[in-house]
């Protein structure tokens, strides 16, 4: 598979303080992988800078070739992201939100060709929006929003997802919802990159985690072999363990 | 038909019946107005249709301008009076004036205002929530209010200081065809700087990170629209004066009927510019008051409330626009 996102040794600052230290990552097609690590651990950060969206040093490619070298357009064809906290600073519908997705496609949410209707049709669908689309972004659920603003992301049909804690806020069968979208985006070529606080979620889902500490990577590779006690402890300076529960995963913190 | 063709008609269609209706309507009363005698064509074709179609071509401008910046700036309190671009194309446009070269005023009122802009964007784009932005604006309305008075004391030829008064109050009294092609020629350029970025606008809505992320080239956006919001000011405002609170009152109307988005909002909000002020135009003419109300005070009138009202339910969402 085609490595879609590649960073070698990078380092970012925001302001004085340095956020990302030497990091290294890479991901190919038709994978999941997971970023873990306390609050201010530089998740956000690397994939802001992962886009170019931040100015970084090191090495990074997307799909070969360097985000600062690329048009924004061209960025967007190749990666979709979703922030941590995505704004609709005004109320406008679900579905015209969704269709912001296609936007480097060449469309305006008022004027969508087939391939662009269909591409908003299917995230809309595969996040449970039908019943809303019509709806404005004000009148729903912080849960409903979340789905939507993901629903931008996947109508955006670029091979590589950086989702910023794409969970957050979501109840447990939601959060296996937003499971299934990712599932379903690698089985179809595609790679995930995804933020979350949730341990037992990211073990379940991603083929590889990543954990972070301070703007540095701990530890990186198949859930169980990654998130060792001692990695977690490192991590969250908390006794920790992964336990197998069934086909899934329950992270367990000592008191 | 979409939402926004069908507000759009029905905007144009009231712009036209109130053109027709400042033919019409005015201090001395016309049986016909396409009587043939002298009198009746020369207040008629003469004196009241270049009036209306400056106060409408200003007020398109202004709406335009108010609905383009406050789709860049997201925030709905933004437009060409409040952040300060009309102050400083009147300023731009007295200095001319009261230094004897009137006829480079319609250039200097663009060059002011896209300075304003310039400047107001520069400051505001960092700036997190209407209120800090809306005082950044009121600063530089202020502060060119102070240059206006400096400029005025400085005057060279302070006979024509009571002219240059009445026109920072603005107005459309006695304005003939060539203000309204400036005004029109302005506009046009204006419109076409902000309609291409449009697009852009609508990025935006996802906040400046989420746009950039979606393929936006927030350069250009910001570009466009700051140029062409320059130019329908400066047209504007070399045209008729400073108005204000079209730009805030347009937008926020249309908003009403047609939804947020603030692409779709663009030409509605232009045509709705364009009908209030021919409409506060013609109550200015035909109030019975001992001198004029000026169109600019008649439009503060009007729109200061709306400004307020607009402020308090921002206000009462928690400033989370």
């Amino acid at each position: 598979m085609s490595t879609l996102l590649s960073l070698r040794a990078v380092s970012a600052n925001l302001g004085a303080v340095q956020v990302l230290e030497d990091v290294s990552l890479e991901i190919s097609g038709g994978e999941i992988v997971a970023l873990l690590g306390p609050n201010g651990a530089g998740k956000t950060t690397l994939l802001r800078a992962a886009l170019g969206l931040i100015p970084a040093r090191g090495e990074i490619t997307l799909s070969g070739a360097r985000p600062g070298a690329l048009s924004a357009r061209e960025r967007a064809l190749r990666a979709a992201y979703l922030p941590q906290r995505p704004q609709s600073i005004w109320p406008i519908k679900v579905e015209a939100l969704v269709a912001l997705g296609r936007f480097a496609h060449g469309a305006a949410p008022d004027r969508l060709a087939a391939a662009d209707q269909a591409a908003v049709d299917a995230a809309i669908d595969a996040c449970a929006l039908t019943q809303l689309r019509h709806r404005r972004m004000d009148e729903i659920s912080g849960g409903e929003k979340a789905r939507a603003h993901l629903a931008r992301a996947l109508a955006q049909h670029a091979p590589l997802l950086l989702l910023d804690e794409p969970t957050a806020g979501l109840d447990p069968a939601q959060a296996l919802g937003v499971a299934d979208i990712v599932r379903g985006h690698a089985a179809s070529g595609g790679a995930v990159i995804f933020s979350t606080h949730d341990i037992a979620l990211a073990a379940s889902v991603a083929h590889r985690v990543v954990l972070m500490k301070l703007g540095r990577l701990i530890s990186e590779g198949p859930p169980e072999t990654a998130l060792t006690p001692i990695a977690l402890e490192a991590a969250y300076g908390r006794k920790a363990r992964l336990e197998g529960v069934g086909e899934s995963f329950a992270a367990v913190f000592e008191r | 038909m979409s939402v926004s063709a069908r507000i759009s008609i029905m905007l144009a269609a009231l712009s036209l019946l109130a053109l027709a209706g400042a033919l019409y309507l005015g201090p001395v009363a016309l049986p016909d107005i396409f009587a043939r005698d002298a009198a009746t064509r020369t207040i008629v074709w003469d004196i009241r249709l270049p009036r209306a179609l400056t106060a409408w071509l200003a007020g398109a401008a202004l709406g335009l301008s108010g609905a383009a910046l406050q789709g860049l700036l997201r925030n709905p309190l933004a437009d060409s009076g409040v952040l300060g671009l009309s102050g400083f194309a009147a300023l731009g446009a007295v200095i001319a004036f009261a230094f004897g070269f009137a006829a480079f005023a319609p250039a200097m009122a663009v060059v002011f205002a896209l300075a304003a802009a310039v400047l107001v964007t520069a400051l505001g784009w960092a700036s997190r929530g209407p209120a800090s932005l809306v005082l950044i604006g009121v600063g530089l309305s202020s502060f060119a209010g102070g240059l206006i008075a400096l400029a005025l004391n400085l005057a060279p030829s302070p006979g024509a200081l009571a002219d240059l008064v009445n026109w920072t109050l603005g107005s459309v009294e006695g304005r003939s065809l060539e203000h309204v092609a400036l005004a029109g020629a302005l506009l046009v350029l204006g419109a076409g700087l902000i309609f291409s970025a449009a697009r852009g606008l609508q990025a935006l809505t996802l906040g400046e990170e989420s746009a950039a992320a979606i393929g936006a080239d927030l350069t250009s956006t910001r570009a466009l629209v700051v140029l062409g919001a320059a130019a329908c000011t400066g047209g504007a405002t070399a045209a008729a004066g400073v108005i204000g609170f079209v730009g805030i009152a347009a937008p926020h109307l249309v908003r009403a009927l047609a939804g947020h988005d603030p692409a779709r909002l663009l030409f509605p909000s232009a045509l709705a510019g364009g009908a209030l002020l021919v409409c506060a135009d013609i109550i200015v003419r035909v109030l019975p008051t001992d001198t004029e109300l000026k169109l600019g005070v008649a439009a503060a009138l009007i729109g200061g409330p709306v400004f307020a009202l607009i402020a308090a339910r921002l206000a009462s969402r928690g400033g989370d626009s």
